[in-house]
C-alpha cells in the first residue's frame, strides 16, 4: 500500500519542480504567430483558440482534432476522453465548436513525423457548435429560371430553322 | 505576307469550341447529382447556373458556326486554346456562386488552377465548402489532368482528322494506340480502374484513421483524382497534414509518381511488358533527378536543422520533393514553413524539382523527362565527338518503348520546349519580383505557377495583386498547354491585326 500511497505524490512532486521550467503563454496564441516562430515557440506550452473543422479522428487512446482559427488549422493532438467532449465539428452544414486548447507546441514533432502540431493539456469549450441553417437562395432560383427559359428559346429556334 | 484568317475560320474554330464547351457542361451534371444526394441544394443550384450557361453558349455556338468542314493545324490549335480560357470562365462561374471566393477573377485562378492540374489556390473557408463544390474542384483536376479536350474527344466525336490536331495541341503528341479515339479511351480506361483502386486504398485508410466511412471514401476520390493527375488539391485547408498519417502520405506518393509516368508505358505495363520501366529513358531520368534533388533538399534541411531526427526529415522532404517533381503540389508542412523552416539550398532542390516535372504524355507539367534525357544523351554524344577520332562513326540512341536514334530534330525540339518554359519561370519570377517579394520566393512562386506543381511559399493569397494573379493564370494555362496552342494563337491574333 505504502508503494502506491508514494508514486503519485512523487509524479506530484516532480511535476511542481518541472512546472515553472516549461514556459506557458497564456495569451491565445494565433497559428501564423505559432507558424513563423516554430523556433521560439518549439517545446512550450502554449493556448490556441480556434473552430474545430473536419471531424474528430480517433487513435486508439489518442484522437486528432483539427482546429482552424481563421487564418490556418492546426492539428492537436489529445486524449480521446478530451476529445469526446467535442459535439460538433465544422463543415458546410455545421459551425464546430470553439476551443481554447492549452498544450505543448511542436515545431516539428519527433512523435508525430515532423508535424506542426500542439499535444493539447487542458482543452476548454469556449462555445458550442451549431447547425447552420440553409435556405433555398431566391435570388439564384430566379436566375436559373431565366436561364431555362433563354435555352428554351434557342432550343424552339433550332427547330425552327431546321424546318 | 500574312494572310488575314477568313470568316471560315472563325466559323470553324466556333463549331468546334461549342463542341468541347458542351461536354464541359455534361460534366456539370456529376456535382449537381452529388448536391441532391448530399441535401445541398444552394450548391447544386449554382451548378445548375452553370450547366444552363455553358449548355446555352455552347448551343448557341454551335448554331451560328454551324459547319461540316474538319480542322487544319491551325484551327485545330487555336480551338484547344480557347477551349482551356472559356472552361476556366465557366468552371468558375459555380465556384464563384458558393461566395468561398472574394472575386470572380479569384474564381478564374481557382479554375484555371484546377484545369491545368496546378494546385495553387485563393479559396476561403475551405474547410467549410460544400461537397458539391468540393467535387467539382477535383473533378476539373482530373478532366484537365487527361485534357478537356480528350473528355470531348472520348465523349462526343465519333472520330474525324482534326481530333489528333485538337489531342497534339493539349500537349500529347504521342499516340498510344492508331486512333486517338482509342487514345483518349485507353487513357479512361486507365484512370478509371485507378480511380477505383486508390480511392479503395484511401477510404479504407481513412477510416482506419479515425474518419467517418462516407467523409473518408469522399476524401480518397478527391485525394485519388488530384494525386492521379499530379494536380494537388485537397478536400481541407490543411492539404494532406490533415490527415496526420504516414499511410496517406506512403499511399499518395505512389499514386503520384504513377500520375507522373508516360501513358504509353502505362500501356506497355499493362499489357505486360513490365521490364519496359526499367529500360525506359523517361523511368530512368526520373530515378535520378529524384536522387539528385533530393540529395540537394536533404543537404539543405540537415543544414538548418529544422527537423529532431533523420526520419523526419526524411518525411518531410522527400514528400515536399515528390510533390513538386511529380507535379502534384500536396503539401505535410505550412507554405511559410518552405521560406521560414527551410534554407535557400532545400529551396533550390525543389524549384529544380518542380522545373523538370515527370513524363511525357502523362498528367504532369514542366521540361518533363523525355526531354531532359534527349538533352543529356545530345550533351554525351557531343562529348564523345570531341574525345573520340575525327573519322569515328558516332551514333547515340535512347530507350522510349523501342530504340529511338538521336537525331537533331528532337535535341532541337527538346532544347526549345525547355527554353520556353525556363524564359516562363523567368518571366513570372521578375513579375513577382516587380511586386516585391525576394527573388528565390518569386522563382519558387513562379516555378510552382508555370510547371503546373502547386506547392507555395505563401505568396499566393487574396491579398496578392491582381496583375500577379492574372501573371499566374497565364503561367498555368501556357504551360500546360506547352506552349505551341498559345504560340498558334498568338499568330492569329497578328494575323487578324496585320494580315492582308
Amino acid at each position: 500500500m505504502k508503494i502506491h500511497y508514494k508514486l503519485p505524490l512523487l509524479i506530484l512532486l516532480l511535476t511542481l519542480v518541472a512546472y515553472p521550467m516549461t514556459p506557458v503563454f497564456a495569451k491565445s496564441m494565433s497559428s501564423n504567430e505559432l507558424i513563423k516562430n516554430t523556433k521560439e515557440y518549439d517545446g512550450k506550452s502554449v493556448t490556441y483558440t480556434g473552430e474545430v473543422v473536419g471531424e474528430v479522428m480517433l487513435r486508439g487512446e489518442f484522437a486528432w482534432v483539427n482546429i482552424n482559427d481563421g487564418d490556418n488549422a492546426l492539428g492537436v493532438w489529445m486524449g480521446a476522453s478530451l476529445a469526446k467532449e467535442i459535439k460538433f465539428a465544422g463543415n458546410y452544414k455545421n459551425r464546430g465548436d470553439n476551443l481554447e486548447i492549452t498544450g505543448i507546441f511542436h515545431g516539428a514533432c519527433l512523435e508525430h513525423g515532423g508535424d506542426l502540431d500542439i499535444h493539447a493539456q487542458v482543452v476548454r469549450k469556449l462555445g458550442n457548435g451549431r447547425i447552420i441553417s440553409q435556405r433555398l437562395n431566391s435570388d439564384k432560383k430566379n436566375l436559373s429560371l431565366i436561364l431555362f427559359g433563354a435555352l428554351l428559346l434557342i432550343w424552339i429556334l433550332t427547330l425552327f430553322r431546321h424546318r | 505576307m500574312i494572310l488575314k484568317p477568313r470568316l471560315e475560320d472563325l466559323k470553324i474554330i466556333g463549331f468546334y469550341l461549342g463542341k468541347i464547351i458542351l461536354g464541359l457542361a455534361f460534366t456539370m451534371v456529376i456535382p449537381i447529382l452529388t448536391g441532391l444526394f448530399c441535401k445541398e441544394f444552394n450548391p447544386a443550384l449554382d451548378f445548375i447556373i452553370g450547366i444552363e450557361i455553358s449548355v446555352f453558349i455552347g448551343l448557341l455556338l454551335l448554331k451560328v458556326c454551324r459547319t461540316d468542314k474538319d480542322l487544319n493545324w491551325m484551327q485545330g490549335m487555336i480551338v484547344v486554346s480557347l477551349s482551356w480560357v472559356v472552361a476556366m470562365f465557366l468552371g468558375a462561374v459555380p465556384l464563384y456562386l458558393s461566395g468561398h471566393w472574394n472575386s470572380f477573377l479569384d474564381a478564374c485562378f481557382d479554375a484555371m488552377s484546377g484545369f491545368a492540374t496546378t494546385g495553387l489556390v485563393l479559396v476561403q473557408d475551405l474547410d467549410h465548402l460544400s461537397y458539391t463544390h468540393n467535387l467539382w474542384r477535383h473533378l476539373i483536376m482530373f478532366l484537365g489532368g487527361q485534357g478537356i479536350v480528350v473528355i470531348a474527344l472520348s465523349l462526343f466525336v465519333r472520330g474525324f482528322s482534326g481530333a489528333f490536331k485538337m489531342y497534339v495541341g493539349e500537349a500529347r503528341d504521342e499516340k498510344i494506340m492508331p486512333n486517338v479515339i482509342h487514345t483518349s479511351r485507353f487513357i479512361w480506361t486507365v484512370s478509371i480502374v485507378f480511380l477505383i483502386l486508390g480511392t479503395l486504398a484511401l477510404g479504407i485508410t481513412g477510416v482506419l484513421n479515425g474518419m467517418k466511412p462516407f467523409n473518408s471514401f469522399f476524401h480518397g476520390a478527391c485525394i485519388f483524382m488530384t494525386a492521379f493527375d499530379t494536380g494537388g488539391f485537397s478536400p481541407q485547408s490543411q492539404s494532406i497534414l490533415y490527415y496526420h498519417s504516414l499511410a496517406y502520405e506512403v499511399i499518395t506518393i505512389i499514386i503520384m509518381v504513377l500520375g507522373a509516368l508516360n501513358f504509353k508505358l502505362h500501356y506497355h505495363l499493362w499489357t505486360g511488358n513490365r521490364k519496359e520501366i526499367f529500360k525506359n529513358i523517361e523511368t530512368s531520368a526520373l530515378f535520378i533527378t529524384i536522387i539528385a534533388t533530393f540529395s540537394i533538399v536533404a543537404v539543405g534541411l540537415a543544414q538548418i536543422g529544422s527537423y529532431p531526427s533523420v526520419a523526419t526529415l526524411f518525411r518531410k522532404g522527400f514528400y515536399q520533393l515528390i510533390s513538386g517533381h511529380t507535379g502534384t503540389g500536396f503539401q505535410t508542412i505550412y507554405p511559410q514553413q518552405f521560406i521560414l523552416n527551410w534554407n535557400h539550398l532545400a529551396l533550390v532542390g525543389v524549384i529544380l524539382a518542380m522545373a523538370l516535372g515527370g513524363a511525357v504524355c502523362s498528367t504532369t507539367g514542366a521540361i518533363k523527362m523525355l526531354r531532359i534525357g534527349i538533352i543529356f544523351k545530345a550533351f554525351k554524344e557531343d562529348l564523345k565527338r570531341i574525345i573520340m577520332p575525327e573519322r569515328a562513326l558516332i551514333i547515340e540512341k535512347f530507350h522510349h518503348i523501342k530504340e529511338v536514334f538521336l537525331e537533331d530534330k528532337m535535341v532541337r525540339s527538346a532544347l526549345i520546349i525547355t527554353l520556353a518554359y525556363i524564359i516562363l519561370y523567368v518571366l513570372g519570377a521578375l513579375v513577382g519580383m516587380f511586386y516585391g517579394h525576394p527573388f528565390l520566393n518569386a522563382l519558387f512562386e513562379s516555378t510552382s505557377a508555370a510547371a503546373n506543381v502547386g506547392l507555395s511559399c505563401g505568396i499566393t493569397n487574396i491579398a496578392m495583386p491582381a496583375g500577379l494573379k492574372v501573371t499566374y493564370i497565364i503561367q498555368m494555362w501556357a504551360g500546360r498547354l506547352e506552349f505551341m496552342s498559345v504560340f498558334t494563337i498568338l499568330g492569329f491574333l497578328i494575323a487578324t491585326i496585320k494580315g492582308k
